[in-house]
């Protein structure tokens, strides 16, 4: 993982801060999935259980596997966590809309939660579930 | 009676649409100029619930807003035999001539949002002379699709859940929490396939691309309005349809997304009451 990436930094951080929302982690209770969310410069393997972050690693991990994987660029990232997002950068399928995000793989399990992940890859925004 | 009432009243009216008799529901406050309110696609007629209670514009609008069949409280007709729900242009057009026909309304105003906006465009094309203005919220000839419609309605993906969060990034973030959960809460009552069939007409057979040039505003005025965080239809593809059409008005609305009139009735409100001040004075110049 590169030094200094504030938008890693915060990837890093959302196992805690989806600790902290347990709102969140109820509605995602039958989720189970590997996916790879994070930046086109360093994505993660998130691996969810019952709606929890069990586990985060850099990308890549030698032939860990995923299911989908939503990745964008640095600065979307940065655009979608803004308090007040500016119009086209705030909601994750206005960036792939725009082209500054791309959705991959077998989406099925992003689409049943599809709120979740919004309110999941949002939490950088606020700190905190809502 | 000490509860507060809202002062707008809901009816059945019986209207018979391409050969078909349908028990359709609606919502009405004020006297005077009809104001006929058409809804987003998988959605219903309370949308409009806040410019139902608008005292002020009831004193010079009929306000009425209609639920399409299939949605809200006007069910589909009754020899529906469970095939797949489709709407397309000639049937949303006749559906509206048909509703205001019924209520005999006289060169009705129509304001749509979405779905409603597009068929407004439809309006100007080809029945201008019926109606006394239009207006199209979230209004183009045509926009880019950004999702794939089939996951609206299968079987192993809640349709409720999956509508309401497909949409919910057109609400926009300045949006206050309870109106933008309203304004989502209706996409998960929605009945099964409505939605997506909502956007066959959408995506498939309402392209204007190539029409809206033969709008004649001198005949009906024609505004459209469209919020800047919606993404769906842009900012942009309504000013290229307002390009090529002579004498079209043309709003650019901030801090307001794809359903302006639930999402943030206030912020709504100043940018339509302008308008319908233009078209009452239209009305007595």
């Amino acid at each position: 993982m590169k030094k200094s990436d504030p938008v890693s930094e915060a990837f890093t951080r959302l196992p805690a801060m989806l600790e902290q929302g347990a709102a969140l982690i109820q509605r995602g209770r039958l989720l189970d999935v590997d996916c790879l969310l994070g930046s086109t410069e360093q994505a993660f393997h998130v691996a969810i259980r019952g709606g929890r972050i069990v586990d985060l690693a850099p990308a890549p991990v030698l032939m860990r596997v995923w299911t989908f994987a939503y990745r964008a660029t640095p600065e979307a990232w940065t655009a979608y966590w803004q308090p007040m997002p500016a119009a086209g950068w705030h909601d994750l399928l206005a960036l792939t809309k725009r082209g500054a995000a791309t959705l991959e793989g077998d989406i099925k399990p992003f689409m049943t939660h599809l709120q979740y992940f919004k309110d999941l890859l949002a939490l950088p925004r606020t700190g905190a579930a809502r | 009676m000490t509860g507060r009432i809202e002062p707008m009243v809901g009816r059945y009216v019986h209207v018979e649409i391409d050969g078909t008799a349908h028990r359709i529901y609606f919502e009405e406050a004020g006297r005077g100029i009809p104001l006929v309110c058409l809804h987003t696609a998988g959605s219903d007629g309370r949308q409009w619930r806040h410019l139902l209670a608008d005292e002020e514009f009831a004193k010079d609008f009929r306000i009425i807003a209609f639920d399409l069949p299939w949605h809200g409280k006007s069910n589909p007709p009754a020899d529906w035999n469970g095939t797949e729900y489709q709407l397309t242009t000639a049937r949303y057009t006749e559906t509206i001539r048909a509703f205001c026909a019924a209520l005999d309304l006289e060169r009705p105003v129509v304001m749509g949002c979405s779905i409603g906006g597009r068929i407004v465009l439809n309006l100007a094309i080809d029945h201008a002379r019926e109606f006394r203005a239009l207006i199209g919220l979230e209004a183009a000839d045509f926009q880019a699709p950004w999702y794939d419609t089939s996951w609206l309605n299968r079987p192993d993906v809640h349709g409720g859940e999956v509508c309401a969060a497909l949409v919910s990034g057109l609400v926009a973030p300045q949006s206050p929490a309870e109106t933008r959960m309203e304004t989502l809460w209706a996409y998960k009552q929605g009945g099964p396939g409505v939605f997506k069939g909502d956007l066959y007409f959408y995506r498939v057979d309402g392209d204007l691309r190539g029409r809206t040039g033969a709008i004649d505003t001198s005949v009906c005025p024609l505004y459209l309005l469209t919020g800047e965080y919606d993404f769906s239809c842009m900012p942009e593809d309504t000013l290229r349809t307002a390009a090529g059409i002579v004498g079209a008005q043309v709003t650019v609305m901030e801090q307001l997304g794809h359903f302006p009139m639930s999402e943030n009735p206030a912020q709504f409100r100043s940018y339509i009451a302008p308008v319908l001040e233009t078209i009452k004075q239209q009305k007595t110049s």
